[in-house]
C-alpha cells in the first residue's frame, strides 16, 4: 500500500494483506506490502532461510559435539557398535537422498522456467524418494529393535561381549569387548537414535511441506514467476541431505579405513 | 531554545493524529492476527511486563524469607522452587525479550526507514511462541514448580529431582525459538530493508547493538535447545549422554548450557547498551563520541562473548589450562564494554546535558553497569572466582549488570520512546522521582550482597548464620524501595495514556528517523520511504531541517 498511507479502518494490511489487492496495481500480486521491489523480497526471504539453516547447524552441532567427544573416549565400543549397522542400507539411503536432492534441484529449475508439469513431477519424485528414505530407515530401526539395541528401553550387550554369537559382528571378525567398554556401545546407539531421529524428524517435516507444495503447484503456484518458496524449500532439503551425508560417514563408516 | 530540550506542541490546539497504527483497525482479532511490528511490540510489552511482575513477586518472597536467619516463611524446598522460578521467569520471559522484542521490534524498522520487519508473520509467530512458553511456565508454577535452579544442572535435573523439569524445559525450548526468530528477523531486516542512503555507518547505534545481540540469539539459542532436548531424553528414556554411570559426562551439559547461557547475558545487555547510546546522545545534544568504535564494540562483545563460557565452570573440574585460557578471554571481553562506557562519558563532555527521566535512568545504567562489569573482571580471575563463586558476590554481580544495567536501560528506553509509541508524554516530575527511587532502592538491595558474598554467605539457601542478618535486613528493606520504584512507572505510564500531554512528532528534538514522523506512527511508518542524506546523530541537520520547515510555513 505504498501509494495509500491513509486507508480506511476496514482495509486489510500486514499479515492479512491479500494477493490481488487493488493498491498493488504495478506490482505482481505476490509482492508483500512492506517490500519495495520483488527482488528485495526474494533477497530478504532467501537470506532469512540461510540464517535459519545456520541455526539448524548449531542445533545439530550440539549432537555432533557429543558424538565426537564420546567417539574419542570409547573408540572400540563405537567401532563394534557401528558394525551392527548395515552399510548396504546406509549406502542405499545415501543414494536415495542424493537422488532426491537432484530431483529437488530440477524442481527449482522447473519453477524458474515456469514448467508446471515438470515441477509437479519433480516434487512428486522428491516426495516419493523422501518416503523411501524413511521406509529404509524404519527397516533399520526395526532390526535394532529385534536385536535389543534400543538404548534405555531394553538393551542387550550380547553382540559385543560375545561377537561370535552375532552374525554382523562375526562378519567383521570383532573380538569380544571387556564389559566396561561394551557398556558404552549403549552411548553409541543413543547418539545413533538421537541424530538419525532428529534427522528423520526434519525429513518428515520436509515431506509434509512437499505434500503441501504439490497441492499448491497443481493450482498453478510457483510457476508464475514467484519461485522464492520453492527455492527456499530446496535449500532446506539440501541441508537435510547434507546432514545425512555427515551422519552416514560418522555412524556407518567409523572403521572403514583400517 | 530554553534550558530544556523538550519541545511540546501548543497543548490547546495539539491533537493525536486520527489515523495511526493504534486506530487503524479495531477489535481483538486485529491485534492477535496483526503483522504490524509496532502492534506486535505492544503485545510483547504487555506480556513481558506481566511476567516481570510475576518474577518480581517471587523476588519479593525470596527477600522476605531472607529477612531472618532461619528458614521460617517457607519450607526449604519451597524456597528452592521460588528462586528457580524467579530465575526462569526473569531470564527467559523478561530479560531476553525485554528490549529487543519491544523497543527493537517497534523502532528498528522505523530507524532504518522501512515499513516493517522483513518477516512480519515470523514476528507474530515469535510472540505466540513466547506466550506458549509463558503459559507453560505458569502451568509449571501451578503444578508445583521446579527446583533445579534456572541452570538445569545435571545430574540434579535428570536423576535426583522429581519436580516439573519437563514442562520448564519445554517452556525454555519454545521461548528460545521465539528469541531465535526475533534475532533472525532483525538480521535480515538490517541487511535488506534499509532505506536509500542508510549505510551501515549511518545506522543509529541502537541498530548496531541489536545486530550484535541478534547474532548471539541466532547462533547460541539452538545449542541451548539441543541441550534441553538431551536432558528431556535422559529423563524420559534414560539415555546416558550426561550420566557418568553410562559413560556420559555431566560436564558436557555444562559446556552446552553455558555456550548459550553466557552469550545470553550479552543478548540481555547489548540491546540495553543500544538504548543508552540513543539517550546519552539525545540529552547531551552531541553525536556519540567514537561512533565507529561503539558500533564495533557491540560486534566485538558478540564475538568474544562466544569464547568465555567456561568461566562459569572454574570449580567444575575443567582443566587448569582451560581455566587459564578462559580467564584471559573473559578479561578481553571487558575491553569492548569499557570502550562503550568511556565513549558515552566522552559524549557527555561539553555536551548540553539535560536531566529528563531517560537520562537519569541512563546515568543509573552507566554507574551500576560499571560496578557490575568490574566485579565481573574480579570473577574472571580464576583465583578470586574460586573464592567467590556460588556466594552472594555472584548474585550481586549479575544483578548489578542485569537489574542495574539492563532494567535501567529498559526503563530509560520506555520513557524515551513513550511519546513516540503512544503520542503522549509521561509526567516528568514523578517519573524523575521514580528513577531516583529505583537507583536508591537498587543500591540498598544489592550492594550489601557484595559484602555478604565476600564474607562467605552462599547463594541458594533459605537459612544463613545469624551474623549475616544485618546486611540481609538492609537488602530486604532496599528491595521494598526498589519494588515501589518499579510499581510507579506502571501507574503513571498507564495514567499518561489518557491524561498525558500531547507529545507531537519530536518532543526530544532527537535526530533518528523514527522521530521525523507522526506520533503514534502510521501503520507503515512513513507516508513515503525516507532518504537518508545525513550522518546519524547530526543535530545540525535537524536544526537546518526545522529552519527550512518554519520558512516554508511562512
Amino acid at each position: 500500500m505504498s501509494d495509500s498511507p491513509i486507508a480506511g479502518p476496514a482495509h486489510g494490511h500486514g499479515a492479512l494483506a491479500e494477493a490481488g489487492d487493488p493498491h498493488h496495481g504495478e506490482h505482481p500480486s505476490y509482492q508483500r506490502h512492506h517490500f519495495e521491489t520483488v527482488d528485495q523480497q526474494a533477497d530478504a526471504t532467501n537470506f532469512a532461510m540461510w540464517l535459519f539453516l545456520l541455526t539448524e547447524v548449531m542445533f545439530f552441532g550440539g549432537l555432533f559435539t557429543a558424538y565426537l567427544i564420546y567417539r574419542n573416549w570409547y573408540y572400540p565400543a563405537f567401532v563394534a557398535a557401528s558394525h551392527q549397522l548395515d552399510v548396504r542400507w546406509g549406502s542405499l539411503n545415501t543414494l536415495v537422498l542424493i537422488l532426491s536432492s537432484f530431483t529437488m534441484a530440477m524442481g527449482v529449475w522447473c519453477s524458474e522456467t515456469r514448467r508446471r508439469n515438470g515441477l509437479m513431477l519433480c516434487l512428486t519424485l522428491t516426495f516419493i524418494l523422501g518416503m523411501a528414505f524413511l521406509g529404509i530407515k524404519t527397516i533399520e530401526y526395526h532390526e535394532k529393535w529385534e536385536k535389543h539395541h534400543i538404548p534405555g528401553l531394553h538393551y542387550s550387550l550380547q553382540s559385543f561381549l560375545d561377537p561370535a554369537s552375532d552374525e554382523a559382528a562375526a562378519k567383521y571378525g570383532d573380538s569380544p569387548l571387556p564389559l566396561d567398554m561394551a557398556r558404552h556401545t549403549e552411548l553409541y546407539f543413543f547418539l545413533y537414535f538421537a541424530m538419525t531421529g532428529m534427522h528423520a524428524l526434519h525429513m518428515i517435516i520436509g515431506i509434509a511441506i512437499l505434500g503441501f507444495m504439490i497441492v499448491r503447484a497443481r493450482a498453478g503456484a510457483y510457476t508464475n514467476g514467484h519461485v522464492t518458496f520453492v527455492e527456499n524449500f530446496g535449500l532446506y532439503w539440501h541441508f537435510v541431505d547434507i546432514v545425512w551425508i555427515y551422519l552416514f560417514a560418522l555412524l556407518y563408516l567409523i572403521s572403514r579405513h583400517q | 531554545m530554553s534550558a530544556t530540550i523538550v519541545s511540546l506542541p501548543d497543548q490547546s490546539t495539539a491533537r493525536i493524529p486520527k489515523t495511526n497504527f493504534l486506530t487503524k483497525e479495531n477489535g481483538l482479532l486485529s491485534w492477535l492476527l496483526t503483522g504490524d511490528h509496532k502492534r506486535i511490540a505492544i503485545l510483547y510489552l504487555i506480556s513481558i511486563t506481566f511476567f516481570f511482575f510475576v518474577g518480581g513477586a517471587l523476588a519479593g518472597l525470596i527477600r522476605l524469607e531472607l529477612l531472618t536467619p532461619q528458614s521460617d516463611l517457607m519450607a526449604t524446598d519451597t524456597y528452592n522452587k521460588v528462586f528457580t522460578m524467579h530465575g526462569v521467569v526473569m531470564i527467559f520471559l523478561f530479560l531476553v525479550p525485554s528490549v529487543p522484542a519491544t523497543l527493537g521490534n517497534f523502532f528498528i524498522p522505523m530507524m532504518i526507514g522501512a515499513k516493517d520487519l522483513a518477516l512480519p508473520k515470523i514476528n507474530l509467530l515469535s510472540w505466540y511462541l513466547y506466550v506458549a512458553g509463558g503459559i507453560l511456565v505458569i502451568y509449571t508454577m501451578a503444578a508445583g514448580g521446579v527446583d533445579t535452579g534456572w541452570t538445569f544442572t545435571t545430574p540434579l535435573s535428570t536423576h535426583y529431582i522429581n519436580t516439573n523439569v519437563m514442562s520448564t524445559g519445554m517452556a525454555v525450548f519454545i521461548a528460545g525459538f521465539s528469541s531465535i526468530f526475533t534475532g533472525l528477523n532483525f538480521i535480515v531486516t538490517l541487511h535488506k530493508m534499509r532505506c536509500p542512503g542508510m549505510t551501515w555507518f549511518r545506522l543509529p547505534l541502537f541498530c548496531w547493538a541489536h545486530y550484535a545481540a541478534s547474532i548471539l540469539m541466532v547462533l547460541g539459542t539452538p545449542v541451548l535447545a539441543i541441550a534441553i532436548v538431551l536432558v528431556a531424553l535422559e529423563r524420559t528414556v534414560g539415555i546416558g549422554v550426561f550420566d557418568p554411570t553410562k559413560g556420559g559426562d555431566p560436564i558436557l551439559f555444562q559446556h552446552l548450557f553455558w555456550f548459550y547461557s553466557h552469550p545470553a547475558v550479552y543478548i540481555m545487555i547489548l540491546p540495553g547498551m543500544g538504548v543508552i547510546s540513543e539517550t546519552i546522545s539525545t540529552f547531551s545534544r552531541k553525536r556519540v563520541f567514537g561512533y565507529t568504535a561503539v558500533a564495533f564494540s557491540s560486534v566485538a562483545i558478540a564475538v568474544f562473548g562466544f569464547f568465555v563460557w567456561a568461566h562459569h565452570m572454574f570449580i567444575m573440574g575443567i582443566s587448569n589450562y582451560a581455566v587459564l585460557v578462559f580467564s584471559l578471554l573473559t578479561m578481553l571481553v571487558a575491553v569492548p564494554s569499557a570502550i562503550k562506557i568511556f565513549n558515552w562519558t566522552f559524549t557527555l563532555y561539553k555536551g548540553s546535558i539535560t536531566f529528563e527521566t531517560p537520562m537519569l535512568y541512563s546515568f543509573g545504567f552507566m554507574g551500576l553497569f560499571t560496578i557490575g562489569g568490574l566485579t565481573g573482571v574480579f570473577l574472571g580471575a580464576s583465583g578470586t572466582d574460586i573464592h567467590l563463586t556460588e556466594t552472594y558476590f555472584i548474585v550481586a554481580h549479575f544483578h548489578f549488570v542485569m537489574v542495574g544495567g539492563m532494567l535501567m536501560a529498559f526503563l530509560a528506553g520506555i520513557h524515551f520512546w513513550w511519546p513516540k509509541m503512544t503520542g503522549r508524554m509521561y509526567p516528568e516530575k514523578i517519573s524523575q522521582m521514580a528513577a531516583v527511587v529505583t537507583f536508591i532502592g537498587f543500591n540498598f538491595t544489592f550492594f550489601p550482597q557484595f559484602i555478604l558474598g565476600m564474607l562467605g554467605m552462599p547463594r541458594r539457601y533459605a537459612a544463613y548464620p545469624p551474623e549475616f542478618q544485618v546486611l540481609n535486613v538492609f537488602s530486604t528493606a532496599g528491595a521494598t524501595i526498589l519494588g515501589v520504584g518499579y510499581l510507579l512507572p506502571v501507574l503513571y505510564l498507564t495514567w499518561s495514556l489518557k491524561y498525558g500531554e500531547i507529545a507531537g512528532n519530536n518532543p526530544w528534538q532527537a535526530t533518528g528517523l523514527e522521530w521525523q514522523t507522526q506520533s503514534p506512527p502510521l501503520t507503515e511508518n512513513f507516508t513515503r520511504i525516507p532518504i537518508m542524506d545525513h550522518e546519524a546523530y547530526d543535530y545540525e541537520w535537524l536544526e537546518a531541517q526545522q529552519a527550512k520547515e518554519v520558512a516554508s510555513v511562512r
